[in-house]
C-alpha cells in the first residue's frame, strides 16, 4: 500500500505565505507615530499614554487609532492626552473629555453594553435554536422507528422520516 | 397553505424583505446626499457651545470671544488656507454673508495668520470676525475633525446644528436655517 508522498516544498508553501502575511500584519500594527514634542518620561504615565492612545480613534482616518496615525489631528489629540496625564487626570476623565467633544465614535471600545452583550446573546440564541431542532428531530426519529432502543442500528435512509412530514 | 408552511416560509420571507427595505431606505438616503456615512454626529448639538477666547488673525491685541456674540444667533465656520474644500466654499460664504442675516465668524484652524489675511484680501472677506487657532485647541473643544465645518449657534449660546463640508446657500436654507427657525419658535 503506497500513500502518495507530497514533497515538503509544496506542503509548506501555503503555510509560509500565511506566516509571512501574519508577520507583516503585526509589523504594521506596531508602528507607532512619534511626536517631536513628546516629553513624557514617567514610565507609569508612558504606559497609560500608550494604552489610551490605542483606544482612541483618529477621526480623520477613521480606521486607525491616534497611536498609529500621523494625521495632524491625531497629533493634537495625543498632545491633549499627554497634557491631561501630566495634570493628574484619570483615564476615565480623558475618555470623557474625548467623548464630550467627538461622541462615542472616538472610542474603539464601545461603551454601550448592548454592543458588548450582542455576540454572546446571538450565540446563546443560536445554540438554543440548534438544540431545539436537534431535540425535535431525534424525537420524531424515535417515534418513527419501530424499536426506540434499536433506532441507531436501524438508521437507514428508508427508515428516516422525510423532512417536512414530521 | 396550512399554518405550518406559513410559519416555515412566509415569516422568514417577510423578515428578509423587511431587511431589504431597510437597506434600500439607507441607500436612497446616501444616494440623495441626505446621509453622509463618514459624517460623525456631534455630541454638542443642544448643549452650550464651548467658549471661544482667541486672538484674531489681525495679529494685534484684539481678541474674539464667543461671549460677545450672546443674544444673537451666529455661524462659526472652521477653515484654513491649507484646505482646498474651503476655497471651494469661499464664494458661497461671500454670497451668504450679506443676505442671511446671521453673522459668520471664522475660526482659522492650524494656519498662518499672514496667509489667512492674504486669502481674505484676495478672495474677499465674508467674516464678521476671524478667530485664530494655530494650535487647534478650540477646534478640539468643538470636536472639529476636518475643514470646513460650520456650527450654528443660537442666541442663548447653544449649538443648534453642525454642517460638515463646504457650506452652500442651499445647505443653509435646507439644513441650518430650519434649525434656527425651530429654536426661535418659527420667528426668523
Amino acid at each position: 500500500m503506497n500513500t502518495p508522498v507530497r514533497s515538503t516544498a509544496t506542503r509548506w508553501q501555503p503555510w509560509s505565505a500565511v506566516l509571512l502575511g501574519a508577520a507583516l500584519l503585526f509589523a504594521s500594527a506596531s508602528s507607532l507615530a512619534v511626536d517631536a514634542e513628546d516629553t513624557l518620561t514617567d514610565p507609569v504615565l508612558r504606559t497609560r499614554y500608550e494604552s489610551i492612545n490605542r483606544e482612541l480613534r483618529c477621526l480623520v482616518c477613521q480606521n486607525q487609532t491616534i497611536a498609529d496615525s500621523d494625521a495632524d489631528l491625531a497629533k493634537d489629540l495625543r498632545r491633549e492626552v499627554r497634557g491631561m496625564l501630566e495634570a493628574g487626570k484619570t483615564d476615565a476623565d480623558i475618555r470623557n473629555f474625548m467623548t464630550d467633544r467627538y461622541g462615542d465614535f472616538v472610542l474603539y471600545n464601545p461603551r454601550s453594553m448592548v454592543l458588548w452583550a450582542a455576540p454572546a446573546v446571538l450565540l446563546l440564541g443560536g445554540l438554543v435554536l440548534v438544540g431545539r431542532i436537534v431535540v425535535r428531530r431525534s424525537r420524531s426519529m424515535a417515534t418513527a422507528a419501530p424499536d426506540p432502543d434499536d433506532s441507531l442500528a436501524n438508521d437507514e435512509p428508508a427508515n428516516r422520516p422525510t423532512d417536512g412530514k414530521a | 397553505m396550512n399554518g405550518k408552511l406559513l410559519n416555515r416560509y412566509l415569516w422568514p420571507a417577510v423578515a428578509v424583505l423587511a431587511l431589504f427595505g431597510v437597506f434600500m431606505f439607507a441607500l436612497a438616503r446616501i444616494g440623495s446626499g441626505d446621509l453622509v456615512v463618514s459624517d460623525i454626529p456631534s455630541p454638542l448639538i443642544g448643549k452650550m457651545a464651548p467658549a471661544v477666547d482667541l486672538p484674531t488673525i489681525a495679529g494685534d491685541e484684539a481678541r474674539f470671544t464667543s461671549a460677545s456674540m450672546l443674544g444673537k444667533p451666529w455661524l462659526l465656520n472652521v477653515w484654513g488656507t491649507w484646505c482646498p474644500a474651503c476655497r471651494d466654499e469661499h464664494p458661497a460664504l461671500m454670497e451668504m454673508a450679506p443676505v442671511i442675516g446671521v453673522p459668520i465668524v471664522g475660526l482659522d484652524w492650524k494656519d498662518d495668520a499672514g496667509d489667512a489675511r492674504n486669502w481674505l484680501a484676495s478672495l474677499g472677506n465674508p467674516y464678521h470676525a476671524v478667530a485664530f487657532d494655530p494650535v487647534g485647541r478650540t477646534a478640539i473643544d468643538f470636536g472639529v475633525y476636518g475643514a470646513p465645518e460650520t456650527f450654528l449657534i443660537g442666541a442663548d449660546g447653544r449649538v443648534l446644528a453642525k454642517f460638515i463640508g463646504p457650506l452652500t446657500m442651499e445647505a443653509w436654507e435646507t439644513k441650518l436655517k430650519p434649525k434656527l427657525l425651530a429654536a426661535n419658535g418659527g420667528q426668523p
